[in-house]
């Protein structure tokens, strides 16, 4: 059970929070003039690393706020947590 | 064989208080104090089970939670039995009753014993390999191998019992209060760290308080002496927290660990009613010191699991700390100086040992020196190659060892004996440390696995630790911690340590035999029967990974998981195959650590707190007026109102007709509601439903269909403009939650620039839903003052106006084709609103209808209900519902999809109505449809996803998806069902009213 620590909360327990999976994957802004694979890209395809993952958590039973995570996903170490719309940290 | 073997009074046995308990029917004494396993031993009872596979006769081997043999049903045929008990751990207490497992008629004669004389019949994998064929025989063996397994009985009742869970957040948190553990735990909390120290046991102190070796010194003192004052100086600590009978059952990652808390179970029957019996401690510790200690190693030899043979530490356990003794004709076995303690032990209280066996060649230790001085025989390089006695041990074999110890020599020497302490060394108990996530390393000098990368912030210290002496100990769990709590000093700095220095020890994992190994049966898992021969035969059979040589052979799979055998079986595979222990690794230690009851895993969550339900306000109503109800998502909704016994069947068709010839009510206050506001409400709607928002007018609804980005139906519902920037939307009942999720989650994430405002008022609202031809004349005599004329109040608008003093919301909306209003009033006077309609409706007859006839009513119109003819799979193409879909929005959610060259294919499934060739044959919701009978294999087009029989239209109707459903209008098409095949007929899914006349009726 991680501890996680909330951008505007602070440290809660992982029940408290939510994964949305992959992170930085934007909406493309004009999804009309994409093709069928660009789409398809942006719809379907999410890495499955083993390692280091940037991740999306909301903090569902707290201020209900989005926020990113980087996650070691073999020992579950969070490497560094950041608001949504915060550049993310260099590797 | 009754007597009584009690030897001296310890100070942890109360001889005055003398408790009787009953063991298989039998009553016998003991004391207070006593555990199950030290008063059956006292009353010379060692035969207390039989093994799993082979049904072999089974003693009291140890004298902890590793306990391999002992395990016993308690209080059998109660309702607080508790089956795979370990008798180590019960303490007894006045009326305790316990019985053997895994035997039958008794555990002194059980006819499953024919097993033992069978087993050259039974090796590894004999169930895998012998029950394989033919496959379609399976269900008759599984009846037969079912029956004649199986450790206990769980109980038939209800637990009477009460459980409990608690958070603890802590600085420090010690595992174990042996001396490092007690050591640790005091000096954390001097400085000022909130310590919890928890111990599994009843008593503090570990094994050093009843250390007594003469040759060990604390500050002059023996080890048990001084240890005794520093856990009296523990009461008068500030910021410690101490839990005895408490055992850590799982180490999480970020220094999470589950602990389980014994409270009631060692009292008597009145003294647990109204108590908790055990509570679940949720931990999370700044800094976790594992204290856990080291279990001894038994040896792996011929016959080594007779009743009698025990573990060198525990008869040295039961003779100090219980005032038990094992046996009057003692001897242990031993690869290093453990046993020569526990020999001296038995000898200064009286107790007669016959003989040592060491494999070593010899030892110099002053322990060593005392025990030849006493008189003790040592046969030193020998090794024990048979035991005999089948209830209880009587004799053993020894030979000399060679030197390479991989066979014995010369003549045979049997002694005779009733116990045996064997003492193979220790292993640390590192089941928690690999828990966290960290992990061992192997030490070939030692031959233990030992604690190497923490992956959170810990220590191991003490023997989990890999040291066994205590000036090891001092010494480095002082410097461990001051690294790890960042002080300059403790109360270690001071302490003087006189040790008996020697340590040396000789490791073989299997000893040999006279005998070839198939003809011996040297066990490596007591409780699962698995012996050295399995595990060579896995690896001849190809098994080489130490996880598939544990799953073939079972070896650690009991519910010790292997606690004792678990090294050996390590190393005799190593041995065999040629490699290195380091290399092996070890299979995983998963948690629990010890077994947990239901009861602690689910504390307070029973019953009605099982999963909670969400009621309305007009609840109590509903109750009172009969109402059956239905689970919908987390809410209790009425479902129908039978009177006079209907049927559900009845209850429905009167309600439905009800509904359409004059008025009926509904409570709809389950539906998700979600308050919008901001400059950019509008736009914000536009994006997230198919059609367009901007132009609806103030005090005008609209329905809107909202989709996944895949462009699948997620929800649907009526929003209203209450204002310029201003909007209540609802939502399905089930799918509130999430919609305000994915909502929150699109403008947080891609849309931050809009600024609207979303809060989530379900629960403020109760909605009554006012229905049918006379639902105009009902809300008119409610508020009078209302113009409820279709000029100034038209169908999907919005009025706000009082009844009474009491604001309220009106929405003339309809999910049935009926003139219809929804009411919405503050919660809290959702009952009185709903009391009223139903006193202004009484010259109508109004008839409140359930969950069931807005089914029905709905499915009658055509009308989707997401989640039931929708399936996330679904379009709005699909469900013929184009007209909802913007043309001219550039974007919304899901929009994109919708032009796939897979959403776009004319052969997806589609819905429809369908229609029954008979009108008084109802269809299955969830059957299929086919368009051919006697094609192989037949090809289902689809399936039934809302069925009815309409009492306003007197005949059956149905929704359906069918592939290519759209172009089948008047289509014959069948339904086979078991004993026959329906004609059926594709319709418009809209039934009744198909221009809508009604709803300004």
């Amino acid at each position: 059970m991680f501890l996680i620590n909330c951008p505007y909360c602070g440290e809660r327990d992982q029940q408290e929070f939510k994964a949305g999976g992959e992170a930085h994957i934007e909406r493309p802004k004009q999804p009309t003039e994409l093709s069928d694979d660009e789409w398809a890209e942006y719809l379907f395809m999410r890495k499955n690393i083993k390692g280091v993952q940037f991740e999306r958590w909301n903090h569902a039973h707290g201020c209900r706020k989005w926020f990113n995570m980087v996650r070691d996903t073999s020992n579950d170490e969070i490497k560094a947590i950041y608001k949504m719309g915060e550049k993310p940290p260099a590797q | 064989m009754n007597k009584n073997l009690r030897v001296k009074s310890s100070e942890y046995i109360d001889e005055t208080n003398r408790i009787s308990f009953k063991f298989n029917g039998k009553t016998y004494h003991g004391f207070k104090g006593d555990t199950l396993a030290s008063a059956l031993l006292a009353n010379n009872v060692h035969l207390v089970g039989r093994s799993f596979k082979y049904h072999r006769p089974r003693g009291i081997m140890t004298s902890g939670s590793e306990e391999p043999n002992a395990i016993v049903q308690v209080n059998p045929g109660t309702n607080r039995t508790e089956p795979n008990v370990r008798a180590t751990e019960v303490e007894i207490y006045e009326g305790l009753e316990a019985s053997s497992q895994n035997c039958w008629p008794s555990v002194e004669f059980d006819i499953g014993g024919i097993n033992n004389f069978l087993s050259p019949f039974f090796p590894a994998g004999f169930y895998y390999k012998t029950f394989m064929w033919p496959a379609s025989f399976w269900k008759k063996y599984e009846f037969f191998i079912r029956h004649s397994a199986g450790l206990g009985k769980s109980p038939t009742s209800s637990d009477p019992d009460i459980y409990d869970h608690r958070n603890i957040h802590c600085d420090v948190l010690v595992v174990g209060a042996g001396i490092s553990g007690v050591l640790a735990a005091k000096n954390a909390a001097k400085n000022n760290f909130k310590t919890l120290l928890v111990e599994e046991k009843n008593e503090l102190g570990g094994s050093t308080v009843y250390e007594n070796n003469e040759f060990n010194k604390i500050n002059n003192k023996t080890p048990s002496e001084w240890l005794k004052k520093e856990i009296e100086e523990l009461k008068n600590i500030k910021n410690l927290e101490i839990k005895t009978r408490t055992s850590v059952a799982a180490y999480h990652q970020y220094n999470y660990l589950l602990a389980r808390e014994n409270l009631t179970d060692h009292l008597e029957a009145k003294d647990k009613t109204n108590k908790i019996r055990q509570r679940l401690l949720k931990i999370r510790a700044k800094k976790v010191i594992l204290a856990t200690g080291a279990l001894e190693r038994p040896l792996i030899f011929n016959n080594n699991d007779r009743p009698g043979i025990m573990l060198s530490s525990a008869i040295k356990k039961y003779s100090e700390f219980y005032g038990v003794a094992c046996g009057s004709k003692n001897v242990f076995f031993t690869n290093n100086d453990s046993a020569y303690e526990s020999a001296i032990s038995l000898y200064n209280k009286g107790i007669n040992v016959e003989a040592i066996i060491d494999i070593r060649e010899q030892s110099e230790s002053k322990i060593v020196k005392k025990v030849k001085e006493a008189g003790i025989k040592i046969y030193w390089s020998h090794s024990i190659v048979d035991t005999t006695g089948y209830k209880r041990l009587n004799s053993i074999s020894i030979m000399k060892l060679s030197n390479d110890g991989t066979s014995v020599t010369g003549s045979k020497i049997s002694i005779s004996c009733d116990c045996l302490g064997v003492a193979g060394g220790w292993t640390p108990a590192v089941h928690l440390y690999t828990q966290s996530g960290s992990k061992l390393k192997f030490d070939e000098e030692k031959k233990v696995f030992l604690p190497n990368q923490n992956t959170s912030e810990q220590i191991s210290v003490g023997s989990c630790g890999g040291d066994f002496k205590i000036d090891e100990i001092i010494k480095n769990l002082n410097q461990k911690l001051k690294d790890t709590l960042n002080i300059n000093e403790t109360d270690l700095d001071s302490i003087k340590v006189e040790i008996d220095q020697e340590n040396s020890k000789r490791n073989i994992w299997l000893l040999p035999s006279d005998k070839p190994l198939g003809k011996t049966k040297p066990f490596v898992d007591y409780q699962n029967d698995a012996t050295a021969k399995d595990i060579k035969l896995a690896l001849r059979e190809g098994f080489r990974s130490i996880e598939h040589v544990k799953r073939y052979t079972t070896t650690g799979m009991g519910t010790d998981q292997g606690k004792l055998g678990n090294m050996h079986a390590l190393g005799i595979i190593a041995d065999t195959a040629g490699v290195k222990m380091g290399e092996l690794g070890t299979t995983t230690f998963r948690p629990p650590y010890t077994p947990l009851t239901f009861g602690t895993i689910v504390g307070r969550n029973i019953g009605k707190f099982f999963d909670i339900f969400r009621r309305t306000p007009m609840n109590d109503w509903h109750v009172e007026n009969k109402a059956e109800f239905e689970n919908v998502g987390q809410w209790k909704r009425a479902w129908y109102y039978p009177i006079n016994g209907e049927t559900m069947h009845q209850a429905v068709q009167r309600e439905s007709k009800a509904a359409r010839e004059s008025a009926g009510i509904l409570d709809a206050s389950t539906l998700g509601k979600i308050d919008i506001q901001g400059s950019d409400a509008s736009e914000f709607l536009n994006r997230v439903y198919t059609n367009a928002w901007s132009k609806l007018a103030i005090g005008k609804c609209r329905y809107g269909l909202m989709l996944n980005e895949d462009g699948m139906v997620y929800d649907d519902g009526v929003t209203t403009r209450l204002g310029e920037n201003h909007y209540i939307m609802t939502t399905t009942t089930g799918g509130a939650a999430n919609v305000l999720g994915k909502l929150e989650d699109y403008l947080q994430t891609e849309w931050p620039e809009l600024d609207v405002y979303l809060t989530s008022v379900t629960d403020h609202y109760a909605t009554a839903s006012l229905c049918g031809p006379n639902s105009k004349k009902i809300l008119k005599k409610i508020i009078p003052d209302l113009d409820l004329s279709d000029e100034n109040f038209p169908h999907m608008s919005f009025k706000e106006s009082k009844i009474g003093n009491i604001q309220c919301r009106i929405m003339r909306i309809s999910f049935t084709g009926e003139h219809s209003y929804e009411i919405n009033v503050q919660a809290s006077y959702g009952k009185d609103l709903w009391e009223k309609c139903i006193e202004a409706g009484q010259e109508f007859n109004i008839t409140p209808y359930g969950t069931e006839t807005m089914h029905l009513l709905r499915a009658e119109k055509g009308f989707i209900i997401v989640g039931q003819d929708t399936d996330g799979t679904m379009t709005p193409i699909d469900l013929q519902m184009d007209w909802i879909v913007s043309k001219k929005k550039y974007d919304f959610i899901g929009k994109r999809s919708l032009y796939r060259s897979d959403t776009m294919r004319e052969d997806r499934k589609q819905l429809v109505g369908l229609l029954t060739d008979d009108p008084n044959i109802v269809l299955e919701e969830g059957a299929q449809i086919v368009s051919e009978l006697n094609q192989s294999p037949v090809e289902m087009l689809g399936h039934v996803t809302s069925s009815y029989f309409s009492p306003n239209l007197k005949k059956s109707i149905a929704l359906a998806v069918v592939r290519g459903g759209k172009d089948m209008m008047g289509k014959k098409l069948f339904v086979p069902m078991e004993n026959k095949n329906i004609n059926v007929t594709v319709a418009n899914p809209v039934f009744y009213d198909e221009k809508n006349e009604r709803l300004n009726a």
